[in-house]
Parts: structure tokens; C-alpha cells; sequence
């Protein structure tokens, strides 16, 4: 049991934890917003692959993170903005744009994988870190925590700066009202269908960001289907958040803690066969509905597309 | 005015056979380009995925096997999207249910046991996994109402790791290098039709699309699963049992996707591999929309992406172009099916107006 | 071209189709500051085009619209609210999780942070303007109806005060809070707003408005002065108008009666009845348990006897629906007994009701009453699904349902093209009459209507309310009249229990009872 609570598997566990969690917090924030909008965002998984690639790609060709991580932005922005068109615009079924944006998202990485990348596998180096002063220096958290890369920060920034979005400003009035009542911000005067298409672009940048981040800092490099089901993991945590972002904050650090167990263990010396670690989050989504049932909150309008004059 | 209604008749004909025509071809065309974009040849790329997946005798009999799979998750598909239950597990449900038959029948086969004892045993085993595998997003579904897609994926990621603890731990045949479960003799195996590679599990999966469909239709149950799926309050309002309903519903698709892992399992391989997924569940899904629901439309869609699969595992060895194309297809093809809906909608409103 | 008084809005030659509809059909309107307008007409005359119009919903065919005189376009209801018109919608468009305050603010360009300072002053202004006492702060959720219809008001006159338009403002209050609201509306006009009122009942228009114009078919078929208005009596004004809705030389008794909405004229009543013997129906502290946002029921007992129509008066929300769900089986009793014909009934769901003889007409006939995509046959049989004739081991007799729905069909003259047409595409009446086709039974012993002629034209409704009183196609039966329309309840029960947060705070004789005594419990007063 001592040998489960030593520095280095401490550290190595919330450093893990971490990078796990980033990606499912970034796209988790990102599905909050379409999802208080009205719009379920099936395609998120979609989204962060072509956001995991596309990062690494740009990043390994141009040798800049900055780039690759806006590239992997972009990226998420444009898979989105075909869903937001079929989705929002033309009022098509959400589920099934969804599935077929995740499934060409598959098909078309791991496709370009192969004809670029499956060769020569290559890496990019470890991403640059910013070590806050003062706090990177204390023992067992400071690595782990405070000298991490520029992202990380940006992304737990993030979480509070959504917060004031959603309770301060018309444009979280504006999205509250697109998923609770679209009719009656209509009848305010304001686009529900801008409203949703706005938010839909959010969700596709951060999750792609969020990507991104899985292939470049995570692993350095771009495999197929390397998501895994993240975008999937990242929507249930944006539903049972209810809305609150300091929500999606908690429960991607849980589901990374969750995530990094394995390396964590593995560093202490415990061999527990990868696929069992693999059922740990998984296991953990179902356990958490199943106690948290009662209490997931989806608004009224989610999934439904809106027509004027159809109340 | 007779003339006028015919050639109005034939317009409509005309109208319906683009709508699934014009789709197929713009997605070909895309998918063309994106060869072209990547060196490739499109034009002998999809000459010789007709060649090896249409045209060639075992190619046929390739894809005609593999479409026994498919049809039986397509068909629990049927089951589930028309009683208003998005099954998104299927893919979870197909593996476990696959490595316990993996696991069951090469047993049952060594201890003489019978053909008849063994497959039946291993269908019914493989349909109560498959089963058992959605209950719990039935219960949350029926209970508290919680989103079915979310639940049901998460099952699957969960039911696919499981299945490859498995594999590896106790199903793992000690006499291989590599972990997989103990190979079924090929002679245990379902039956071959003639001299034919196809066994007889593709049979049995065409029948269950027409029984799926003939339910759907015709039955008493099957409008009860219908009206839960169009209306749930319509349906608490006549007195149905909405939670039973959704038990059950859940249960057959999932146990038809069951059973789809036994049939392939039997039919086809014989043992697994860790790691193996064919992932058909998330292929079917949109197999299933295109085609409306409808059984009939399904075989023919099924048949079409099998010819699809099977070409494209023969290009991929021969001409370098990895699988993935076909999800790329299939991605792309459920696009533009849906764009030309939305077109052929909004066209319709505009002449009605 | 200078004109005496300047007019707020004016129409001219407004014309507006729908496939198969001339909704508008060259309408021409003035409407001016400091006046109340009222515009009434049926179900389907074209009202709610008008104001679709008007509040930059839907864009007119061909026509124009003027502000103080300037031609403009109304392209979106932005634009509607930035030329100072703005609308209160029949159904409350609010959204119920954001506090009042939050709820005016909607609207504001996207990327600003929330105003909440100059929120606030320009609430308390029209607060002040209205005499309204609303806490800025409370999720509008939490109000009631009349206090969610203030906002509705303060929200419309937000950017100006040039014009109100009120569609159907009192179909979701009680009669003090109608009162209520001719104040507020009164209010306005001697500040100067041109109010345009849209209601289908007379006596509404009589008494708020200044001026009123008759819609019929989707054109203006006729239009009374202020002056005019101000020098007719009020039996004058009601025939006149009257005359002009229907399109009579002379309008009949009946037809008057339901136009004048509000009882003006005596009722005349169910046949009267004398209880005898025992008991059909007693339901006995009855309670059930609700979700949020609902209103169970926290102990209701009332008795009926065969034959009697039992009202229940209440302002939406007060339990109404939940008393009509355990009734019907549709939500057990949480405690309590049902009694049927002596038997209890208290256990058991939809289809052990059925089997009892209770017979549930629900308020929601889209909602949960059929299933828009099912053709009309399935729909008249959505309730005996799996049993004899329609069904034999289990499979559908297709020719049976034929059928059956073909002659329901005749019975009760459903206006559809055929049984096999999705029922989503019939009218509101016609849906209405499959409900009563599939729920009337010669043997039924209880029958509950949901308001039974919620959003119904005039001769459905008149249909409808002449079934109820010649007993629901059933011999004896017991029955239930839910309702907010109290001139409905006068005219169809012999009793009527008034609801008020889930408990019936009274039951009175209809004959003998004033309808403000009825008025005053609906508010919760006890009964004296």
C-alpha cells in the first residue's frame, strides 16, 4: 500500500491526470455551449480527430505548436461549421449528421495517417512548458500542475471565463434562451438559428483544440481513431454538468484521473492488464448515471430544430 | 387527364430513383476526388472493388456471407430506431456476444455435444448477452429517462474492452502465441450452402429482416413499439406499458445484435483474435437510416455496402488503399443523402405553396 | 394630405396565402395613438396572420405597412420592436429559468455584458407606467400567469410605446385578472399607445375596446367607429357585430351566446337533474405526487350521479390535469380512493379504467391525444390496440380497422380525405371529433372532457358542448367538464368545483350560483 502513495506515483498520476483531462475538458466545454443551445452535438468526436490531426500535422510540418493548435482549432470550426449548416440551417436530424461526421472523420484521418504518416511514425518533440514561478516549485504538485504547457492554463482560465459568459453577458442569456424556449428569444428579436450556429462553431473549435491537444502534447503523435471515444466521454460530461462549467472542470479531472491510473500504476509497479484500465472510465460514465440519474438536466428544445411560427 | 396524372406518376418514379441514385453517384464522385488528391487511380479503384466484391464468383460469395452480420444488426436496428430508441451499443453488444460463443462452442464441440445442441445453445447464449448487455440503458432509459445515446455508447466502449479481458484472461486459448480464444473445427462450423463458400446464417439473417419488418407492421406489439417511438405520451395516454416496451425493444435489437456475433463467430471465423472489432454496428447505423427503416430497402443496402467492403479489403491489398476509404464512402454517401432530402423537401414546399 | 390625427400603424391591401389558405386576403387597417382597437373574428378568420404580420413574423404577399406615416417593412421581429411595436402572444413567451429582469434583457446586441443598471431603471419607469408590483429578480417561472403576462406587457413596450398588440390576453386569466389588465391596458391608451386587442369574444371587445373591426374569412368585413360604438347600446353593438362574423342577416341565439364569450345573456343550462340513489362516481381525498413545474393534487373528493355533469372551473395550473390523469388511470393516486358504480377503482391503469367505463377526452390532442404520423384508422383504435376484432394473435385485421374507421368516419363526419391520411394533417376540429369517436361508449360510466373546445371554431365548438349535453353518446354516465372558459361550464354542467392549488376549495349549484362567487374562488377565497 506505501508503495501506491510514493512521490512519483502521486506525481506521475496528476501529471497524467491532467493530460488526460484537458482534451475532455476543452470539448466538454465546447458541447456546454451547443448543448444550452439547443443543439446535441453528436459530431464531437469527429471534430477532436480531425482537430488531433490537423494540429499535428500543421505543428510537425511548420515546427510550431502555436500553429498546429490553431490549425487543430480551425479544424473542429470547420467540421462544425458543416453540421452547424445541415444541422441548425437546414434543420436535418442531428443524431445522424452526427454519426456521419464522426464516421468520415475516422475514415478521412486515418486515411491521410496512412499515406503521410504510417510509414515513419514520426514524433514531435515534448511540448514547451511555462513554469509558473514560485508554484512549480513545490514539492510532489509542482511539476505535475504548474509547469505545464501555455494550454492548460488557457483552458482552466477558460472554465472561469465561461462562467461570467453564461451569468453576465446577453450572449449567455441569448444561449440559455436558444435551448430553453427558442421562440421566446425569437420573439425577442434575436436569430435563434445564429444563436445555435455561433455555438455549434464554439463546440468545433474547442473540441478540435482539445484534439489537438491529445496529439501533440499527449502523445506527440497522430494514430487513427486515437480519440478513442473522448468526445463521446466529453458529452456525457457536459449533460450531467447542467449547465455549470466548474462541473465539466471537475469531472474531466476525475475521468483523467481515471484515465492516467494506468501509467500511474504502472510507475508503482502494479501490472493490471491496459484493457482493464481501459473499462475504468467507461465503468465510471455508467456508475456516475446510474447514481446521477435523477439529476442530468438536457434543456427542453435540445435536439429539436426550430421553425417560426411552429411553437 | 388520365396522361396528365400518368406523367405526373411517372415524374415521381423518375423523382424517387434520383434521390437514391444522385446521392450513391456524388458520393463516388467526391470520393474519386479525394483518390485523385492522394495518387490514386479512382476509376481502378472502384473497377476493381466491382470486380473483386461483385464480379468474381468468391468475391460474391464473400460479400453475400458478409452480409449475414450486418442484416441481423440491421435488422435489431429496425427495432430499435422505430420504437424511437437510438441502440448507438450495438458494436459492444456484437463482440461480447461473439467471444462467449468463441468461448462456448469449441467447449461444447470437444465434449459431443450435437450441431443442433451446440448452435442452438450458442444462439440463445449469444442473444441473452447481447440482451443483458442493454439492460442498463434501458433501465436508465425507462427509469429516469436519460438519453439512450450517451448510455448505449458507453456500454459498448465498456462491452468491447470486456470482451478483449476476455479474450486475454480467461478465454485464452494457452496453445496459441498470439492471445485468442480455442478455434471452433471447421466441420462444427454452420452449414455451407451447395458448393458455395456461404453458410447458412445468411439465410436465417434475410429471414430475420422480413420477420423484423413483418412485426414492425403488422402486429399488435409492433405498433405498440411504434407508437411509443412516434409519441411516448400518445402512448402512456392509450395505456400502454412504456417502460416494458422499452425494456423489450431494447432487448431484441440488442439480442438480434447478439446473435449476429454468434452467426459470424460460427459461420466465418472460428475463434478471435484480441483486439479484433469489425466495428459493423456504427457501418450499419447508417445503412439502416438510408434505407428508411424499411426491411426490404435494408437488404439491398446492406448488399450493396458488403460488395462495397469486401472490394475494398481486396483493393486495400492490391492497390494500397486502406479500408478506411469505405467509412470515408459511407460517411460521405449519408451526407449527401441527406442534403438531397432537405433539397427534394424544400422543393416539395415551394410547388405546394 | 394632413391629417387630423396622425395614425400610429396603417394597413393597406395586406394579403397573405398559405398552400391552400388565403390567410389575409386585402386587408386594410388604421390604427391610432390613445385608442383601443379591437380586432375579432373566429378561430382561422386571420387574426393570427395579421399579427404575425404586424410583429415581423411572417412577411405579407403583397401590401404595405406605414409607422406615423413612413412606409416600412417588418422583416423580422427585431425590426417589429425597434419601430416600438410589440406584441404579447396568446402563449407566454418567457423563458421560464432566467429571472424577470434577465428576460427583458433579451435582445440586447449579443456581445455586450448585461445592463443590469439600465435594466432596472427602464423596468421601474414602465413598472410605474403600468402601476404593476412585479420583484425583477424571481425566475419567471415562479409567476403565475397574470404576473408573467405584466412582464409579457413591460417586455413589448420595452423600446417604445408606440403600439401594444395583445393577442388573446385573457385566456389564461381569471375574471379579476382580466379586470386587471383592462386597467392596465386603459393605462396605456390615456398615455397615449395605440392598443390593438385581438380576442373571438364579444363582450371582451365591448367592454375594452374603443373601436372594433370584424375579421371573417381573412378580409375585414366590417368595422365599428369610436363614435359609432360610443352611441350604440350594447345589444346593438353585440348584433351588429355579430351579424358581421358569421355573416347572418341575424345571428341565432346559440351562436350569439358562445360570440358574446362572457355571459352577458342568462344561460340556459343542462336539463335539470335530481340526484338519485347512490352515488356513479366518488373520488375521496384523492392526492397525487407532481414533478416540478406541476401542480398535484393535495387532496380532492367529490361525488357525481348518473347523469350529472360535474364542471371543474380553476385557473390553468391549479391540478386541473393531474385530477383528469388519475381519473382516467393515466397517474396513480398517491393516496385516496376512486369509487365506480361501488366498486373501487383506485388501483390500475388506462386500460382497467377502460375496461370500467371511463372514457378520458384529453385537452392535449397532439400532445399525447393522437399520433400526428398514424393514419386517422390506427388513431380511432390507438386505445384497443391488441384486442379483438382489430386484433388476432396478434397481428393486425387490417379490413377490420377499415372498417371500423370508416363508418366512425360517417358517424361523426370527420372531414378527411380518407382513413389512411396521417391524422396530423386534419384540423383542430376534426382531430377533436376522432377523439369523441374513438372515446364515446353506450355503456360508459364515466367520461372526462379536457376543455373540450380549446382552440375549436365556432361550430365545432357548439357541437362539441351539444354533446356534452346530451350525456357523451353514453346512457346515465357520469361526467367531467374540465375547464378555463367558466360561460362553457355555465352552459354544460349541473355542478361546478372550482380548483385552487390542487384542492376543490367549492362546489356549486350551477343555477343558483353568481359568477363572481365562482370568480372569487378561483382565486382561492373559500366558500363562504
Amino acid at each position: 500500500m506505501s508503495a501506491l502513495l510514493t512521490e512519483a506515483f502521486i506525481g506521475s498520476l496528476i501529471f497524467g491526470a491532467l493530460t488526460a483531462g484537458i482534451p475532455l475538458l476543452l470539448a466538454g466545454l465546447g458541447e456546454q455551449i451547443s448543448e444550452k443551445a439547443g443543439v446535441l452535438n453528436i459530431g464531437l468526436e469527429g471534430m477532436m480527430l480531425f482537430g488531433a490531426y490537423a494540429g499535428f500535422a500543421v505543428a510537425y510540418s511548420y515546427s510550431s505548436f502555436t500553429i498546429g493548435f490553431l490549425a487543430g482549432g480551425l479544424a473542429g470550426l470547420a467540421t462544425a461549421c458543416l453540421m452547424a449548416l445541415l444541422c441548425v440551417v437546414w434543420s436535418m436530424n442531428q443524431i445522424v449528421v452526427g454519426i456521419a461526421l464522426t464516421l468520415g472523420a475516422e475514415g478521412l484521418t486515418a486515411l491521410l495517417h496512412h499515406f503521410q504518416f504510417s510509414r515513419s511514425y514520426p514524433r514531435l518533440p515534448k511540448a514547451e512548458t511555462l513554469p509558473l514561478p514560485g508554484l512549480s516549485e513545490l514539492p510532489v504538485v509542482g511539476g505535475a500542475l504548474f509547469d505545464r504547457n501555455l494550454l492548460v492554463y488557457l483552458a482552466i482560465l477558460l472554465t472561469v471565463f465561461m462562467v461570467w459568459v453564461f451569468n453576465r453577458t446577453q450572449l449567455g442569456l441569448n444561449l440559455q434562451a436558444a435551448g430553453d424556449k427558442p421562440a421566446a428569444l425569437d420573439a425577442a428579436g434575436v436569430s435563434v438559428k445564429g444563436t445555435r450556429f455561433a455555438a455549434v462553431l464554439c463546440t468545433g473549435f474547442l473540441g478540435g483544440l482539445g484534439g489537438a491537444y491529445m496529439s501533440m502534447v499527449g502523445g506527440g503523435l497522430f494514430l487513427p481513431f486515437m480519440t478513442g471515444g473522448a468526445g463521446f466521454i466529453a458529452i456525457v460530461l457536459a449533460m450531467l454538468a447542467r449547465g455549470h462549467p466548474l462541473w465539466v472542470l471537475i469531472g474531466a479531472v476525475l475521468f483523467g484521473v481515471s484515465l492516467s491510473l494506468a501509467t500511474a500504476l504502472q510507475v508503482a509497479g502494479v501490472n493490471i492488464p491496459t484493457d482493464v484500465i481501459q473499462m475504468l472510465p467507461f465503468a465510471m460514465v455508467i456508475l456516475v448515471l446510474i447514481i446521477f440519474a435523477r439529476h442530468s438536466y438536457l434543456p427542453p428544445a435540445l435536439g429539436i430544430p426550430y421553425h417560426r411560427g411552429e411553437r | 387527364m388520365a396522361a396528365g396524372d400518368k406523367s405526373r406518376l411517372d415524374g415521381s418514379a423518375l423523382a424517387t430513383v434520383l434521390r437514391i441514385l444522385l446521392p450513391i453517384f456524388l458520393a463516388l464522385l467526391v470520393g474519386a476526388l479525394l483518390l485523385l488528391a492522394l495518387g490514386k487511380d479512382p476509376l481502378a479503384y472502384y473497377g476493381y472493388v466491382v470486380k473483386r466484391g461483385l464480379l468474381s464468383p468468391t468475391g460474391l460469395q464473400a460479400s453475400i456471407t458478409r452480409m449475414a452480420p450486418l442484416l441481423l444488426i440491421a435488422a435489431g436496428l429496425i427495432v430499435a430506431f422505430r420504437s424511437g430508441l437510438w441502440n448507438l451499443g450495438v458494436d459492444g453488444q456484437f463482440l461480447l456476444a461473439a467471444v462467449c460463443v468463441a468461448a462456448l462452442a469449441p467447449g461444447m464441440a470437444a465434449h459431443g455435444f450435437g450441431d443442433v445442441i451446440t448452435l442452438g445453445a450458442c444462439f440463445i447464449v449469444a442473444m441473452v448477452i447481447g440482451a443483458a448487455w442493454s439492460l442498463i440503458p434501458a433501465f436508465l432509459k425507462a427509469s429516469h429517462g436519460i438519453n439512450e445515446i450517451i448510455s448505449t455508447l458507453m456500454m459498448s466502449f465498456l462491452g468491447v474492452s470486456f470482451a478483449n479481458v476476455l479474450i486475454k484472461i480467461p478465454f485464452n486459448d494457452p496453445t496459441t502465441t498470439v492471445p485468442q480464444t480455442a478455434t471452433l473445427p471447421v466441420e462444427d462450423r454452420l452449414a455451407r450452402l451447395g458448393d458455395s463458400t456461404v453458410h447458412w446464417g445468411v439465410i436465417l439473417a434475410v429471414i430475420m429482416v422480413v420477420a423484423v419488418h413483418w412485426m414492425m407492421e403488422r402486429s399488435s406489439f409492433g405498433l405498440k413499439l411504434q407508437i411509443v417511438g412516434s409519441n411516448p405520451r400518445a402512448a402512456i395516454h392509450a395505456g400502454l406499458n412504456v417502460k416494458l416496451l422499452t425494456y423489450a425493444a431494447f432487448a431484441i435489437s440488442a439480442g438480434l445484435a447478439g446473435l449476429a456475433g454468434a452467426v459470424d463467430l460460427l459461420g466465418v471465423h472460428g475463434t478471435i483474435r484480441a483486439d479484433w472489432n469489425p466495428a459493423y454496428g456504427i457501418l450499419v447505423i447508417p445503412l439502416v437510416f438510408l434505407a428508411r427503416f424499411n426491411g426490404y430497402a435494408v437488404i439491398a443496402f446492406v448488399f450493396f455496402f458488403a460488395v462495397l467492403m469486401i472490394g475494398g479489403e481486396s483493393a486495400a491489398r492490391r492497390l494500397g488503399v486502406p479500408t478506411f476509404f469505405v467509412l470515408v464512402l459511407v460517411a460521405l454517401l449519408m451526407l449527401f443523402f441527406a442534403v438531397t432530402e432537405f433539397l427534394d423537401q424544400a422543393r416539395k414546399k415551394k410547388t405546394g405553396a | 394630405m394632413t391629417s387630423p390625427e396622425p395614425l400610429a400603424i396603417s394597413l393597406s391591401g395586406i394579403t397573405k396565402a398559405f398552400p391552400g389558405v388565403l390567410a389575409n386576403d386585402n386587408i386594410s387597417l388604421d390604427f391610432r395613438p390613445g385608442e383601443i382597437h379591437a380586432l375579432l373574428g373566429e378561430n382561422g378568420a386571420g387574426k393570427s396572420t395579421l399579427i404575425g404580420i404586424l410583429s415581423g413574423m411572417q412577411q405579407p404577399d403583397a401590401g404595405s405597412i406605414s409607422v406615423r406615416g413612413q412606409r416600412v417593412r417588418v422583416t423580422s421581429p427585431k425590426a417589429a420592436l425597434k419601430l416600438g411595436i410589440g406584441t404579447v402572444y396568446q402563449h407566454v413567451l418567457l423563458i421560464p429559468s432566467l429571472t424577470v429582469l434577465e428576460n427583458l434583457m433579451l435582445g440586447a446586441p449579443w456581445w455586450k455584458v448585461c445592463d443590469r443598471d439600465g435594466a432596472q431603471k427602464r423596468f421601474e419607469e414602465l413598472s410605474q407606467l403600468l402601476s404593476t408590483d412585479l420583484d425583477p429578480d424571481v425566475p419567471v417561472g415562479r409567476l403565475s400567469l397574470g404576473q408573467q403576462q405584466q412582464v409579457e406587457i413591460i417586455r413589448a413596450l420595452w423600446h417604445g410605446e408606440l403600439v401594444l398588440i395583445l393577442d388573446e390576453p385573457t385566456s389564461m386569466l381569471t375574471p379579476q385578472g382580466v379586470h386587471e389588465l383592462g386597467q392596465v391596458i386603459r393605462r396605456l391608451r390615456d398615455h397615449g399607445v395605440a392598443v390593438i386587442f385581438i380576442t373571438h369574444k364579444l363582450g371582451e371587445a365591448y367592454e375594452l375596446a374603443d373601436c372594433i373591426s370584424v375579421l371573417r374569412q381573412g378580409r375585414v368585413v366590417g368595422h365599428l367607429g369610436k363614435d359609432e360604438k360610443a352611441r350604440l347600446s350594447e345589444e346593438e353593438v353585440t348584433e351588429a357585430v355579430v351579424a358581421m362574423m358569421f355573416g347572418l342577416e341575424k345571428a341565432t341565439a346559440a351562436e350569439t351566446e358562445v360570440a358574446q364569450g362572457d355571459a352577458k345573456l342568462p344561460h340556459e343550462g343542462p336539463a335539470p337533474l335530481t340526484q338519485e340513489g347512490p352515488p356513479l362516481v366518488a373520488l375521496q381525498d384523492a392526492t397525487s405526487q407532481g414533478q416540478s413545474g406541476e401542480c398535484p393534487l393535495r387532496g380532492a373528493s367529490f361525488q357525481i350521479w348518473p347523469g350529472e355533469v360535474l364542471g371543474i372551473a380553476g385557473v390553468d395550473g391549479n391540478g386541473q390535469k393531474h385530477l383528469a390523469e388519475i381519473l382516467s388511470g393515466q397517474r396513480p393516486l398517491a393516496a385516496g380512493r376512486l369509487t365506480l358504480a361501488g366498486q373501487d377503482v383506485s388501483h390500475g391503469g388506462v386500460a382497467a379504467r377502460r375496461r370500467a367505463g371511463v372514457r378520458y377526452i384529453t385537452d392535449e390532442r397532439m400532445g399525447e391525444g393522437t399520433v400526428a404520423a398514424h393514419p386517422v384508422s390506427v388513431n380511432l383504435v390507438m386505445k384497443e390496440i391488441g384486442q379483438p376484432p382489430f386484433w388476432r394473435w396478434g397481428l393486425t385485421q387490417k379490413g377490420k380497422v377499415r372498417d371500423f374507421a370508416t363508418d366512425k368516419i360517417g358517424d361523426h363526419d370527420i372531414r378527411t380525405p380518407s382513413e389512411r391520411t396521417p391524422i396530423g394533417r386534419l384540423s383542430g376540429g376534426n382531430i377533436q371529433k376522432v377523439l369523441l369517436a374513438r372515446e364515446m361508449a353506450p355503456d360508459a360510466k364515466l367520461v372526462i372532457f379536457n376543455k373540450p373546445t380549446y382552440g375549436l371554431d365556432l361550430h365545432n365548438t357548439l357541437r362539441a358542448r351539444a354533446w356534452i349535453r346530451e350525456g357523451a353518446g353514453a346512457k346515465a354516465a357520469a361526467i367531467v367538464v374540465i375547464s378555463n372558459e367558466l360561460d362553457e361550464l355555465r352552459e354544460t354542467c349541473h355542478r361546478i368545483a372550482v380548483m385552487y392549488q390542487g384542492r376543490i376549495v367549492g362546489i356549486v349549484d350551477n343555477a343558483t350560483t353568481s359568477e363572481t362567487e365562482i370568480g372569487r374562488l378561483m382565486t382561492g377565497a373559500e366558500v363562504a
